[in-house]
């Protein structure tokens, strides 16, 4: 009997020890949610001319700059905004104030068999509202997910605002909300381009790009994190090549304002 | 299908119940025999996870572990690395989450021991070592083995404490339930699809070995 239990709590402590230890220099890399498809596509690339891997985490970058604050062990973080990492630079947590990436842009997304007509500036929305087609729109949650926040402000530059709130649906990140759009469980909501326009979301549905006057500009800005080691470095500079260039822009972004590049 | 993911919940699942293993029996036993002041106070607070959302235990473990508190820095000014969205962060989670799931059906299996049988094994000479290895654990032995299935189970579907508290990191605090989530998330419903099944035939087995040894040999 007591032979079974020992054995069995050796295997354990040996499984404990084995699951603490660290992997190489494969650094932890945290993004928005809005870069889902292309930062894998870029990870791949650079995979490919270096050799090098990182691990992709994604989620809403109000959620990362807070764990990033409380100590959690990424190297290097994408925002989807600016100020995300601008209150973690005054804080001491990175080295330098990180660069502009890429410029984030909105989408109306409406799924397939939906009775909504996607336009750019969310006329038909307007209409669904009042003759009762609208019953969930989908937002990522303003509070802590730029898109969400650029989202609220679009509603509100529509002046519809104050009457879709009981239609709302709020995703904890942008995918989430993409979710529930591409699900065909809200009738249309705002997400990012970059995230309509992937294979997976555009077989699902239609969508339309809405004009950058409607909401403040999404300045996606990244930095790298006190302690981040040599393939974090090699990943961020990596990030300001043609090569990641490319990609970002077949996924929807714009370049960063040229001034902007110099850290 | 997230085989690393996969890998670190069953490590995740089989730490945590070797380390309530023990524990476990200390606990259960002292809980099935012992009278002592405030002992309704400790089974109902080894019971609280039961019933305590998982954020609120996420939320108040954040705290504990995070850079924060003094068990969060002293954690880092140990290991070097904070206990929130690690390893052994969740691990410590885990423990605690699932201190119902290991003490409750081993102290209900050290109940049913008749009270005389101790003493009758104490008058014909055995130590209390040898009480406790060759008569009460062989008796008890069902309950502690579901005791175990119960919290590795238990361990592979949390979700949201794992999620507070562990940050969603491969390889490191990813586990196979944050995983499925993550792949939804992604679009790629395919791998969701596959690892929930991993998961459901996972579940299921060990619900049937438990149910299975509660009718065994106990009752006879």
């Amino acid at each position: 009997m007591f032979h079974r239990i020992r054995r069995l709590l050796v295997l354990a402590a040996a499984f404990a020890l084995a699951a603490t230890a660290r992997a190489a220099d494969v650094p932890n890399v945290a993004a928005a949610s809005d870069l889902q498809f292309a930062l894998p596509e870029i990870a791949a690339a650079f995979a490919r001319a270096t050799g090098r891997e990182v691990r992709l985490s994604f989620g809403s970058s109000g959620n990362f700059r807070r764990q990033i604050g409380d100590g959690a062990p990424f190297e290097l973080f994408l925002s989807a905004d600016a100020g995300y990492v601008d209150v973690l630079a005054r804080d001491g947590r990175t080295e330098g104030d990180g660069v502009v990436y890429a410029i984030g842009r909105l989408a109306l997304f409406v799924p397939n068999g939906s009775p909504i007509e996607p336009d750019a500036t969310l006329q038909d929305v307007a209409r669904a509202l009042q003759d009762g087609r609208l019953v969930k729109f989908a937002i990522a949650n303003p509070e802590h997910a730029p898109y969400g926040r650029a989202a609220r402000e679009a509603l509100m530059r529509a002046g519809l605002w104050q009457a879709i709130g009981p239609k709302l649906v709020l995703g904890e990140n942008v995918s989430q909300a993409a979710q529930f759009t591409a699900s065909g469980a809200a009738q249309a909501g705002l997400v990012p381009d970059s995230l309509a326009r992937a294979p997976a979301l555009a077989a699902r549905g239609r969508f339309v790009v809405v004009p950058a006057s409607m909401h403040a500009p999404l300045v996606q800005k990244m930095v790298l994190l006190r302690g981040a080691g040599s393939t974090a470095r090699a990943f961020y500079d990596f990030l300001r090549q043609p090569a990641a260039a490319a990609i970002f822009d077949r996924y929807g972004f714009e370049a960063p304002p040229a001034a902007s590049a110099v850290r | 299908m997230d085989w690393q993911a996969l890998t670190l919940s069953l490590k995740l699942a089989v730490a945590t119940a070797a380390l309530l293993l023990p524990f476990g029996i200390v606990v259960a036993r002292t809980l099935a025999w012992r009278r002592f002041p405030g002992r309704r106070m400790l089974e109902a607070a080894l019971a609280l996870p039961l019933v305590l959302p998982p954020t609120v235990l996420g939320y108040y473990l954040l705290s504990a572990f995070g850079m924060r508190s003094p068990l969060g820095r002293g954690f880092d000014a140990l290991v070097g690395h904070p206990l929130a969205f690690s390893f052994a962060g969740l691990l410590a989670a885990s423990v605690i989450f699932n201190l119902p799931f290991a003490v409750q059906p081993m102290q209900r299996a050290f109940e049913a021991i008749p009270a005389d049988v101790r003493p009758a094994a104490a008058c014909c000479g055995m130590s209390p070592w040898r009480i406790f290895s060759d008569i009460e654990l062989p008796l008890a032995w069902p309950g502690v083995l579901s005791s175990l299935v119960l919290t590795f189970a238990h361990t592979l579907g949390e979700f949201g404490v794992v999620l507070m508290v562990g940050g969603n990191i491969p390889g490191e605090t990813r586990t196979i339930a944050v995983a499925i989530y993550d792949r939804v998330q992604a679009f790629d419903t395919d791998a969701a699809g596959v690892m929930a099944a991993v998961l459901l035939g996972l579940s299921l087995a060990a619900i049937a070995i438990a149910y299975s040894t509660a009718r065994g040999p106990a009752r006879g």
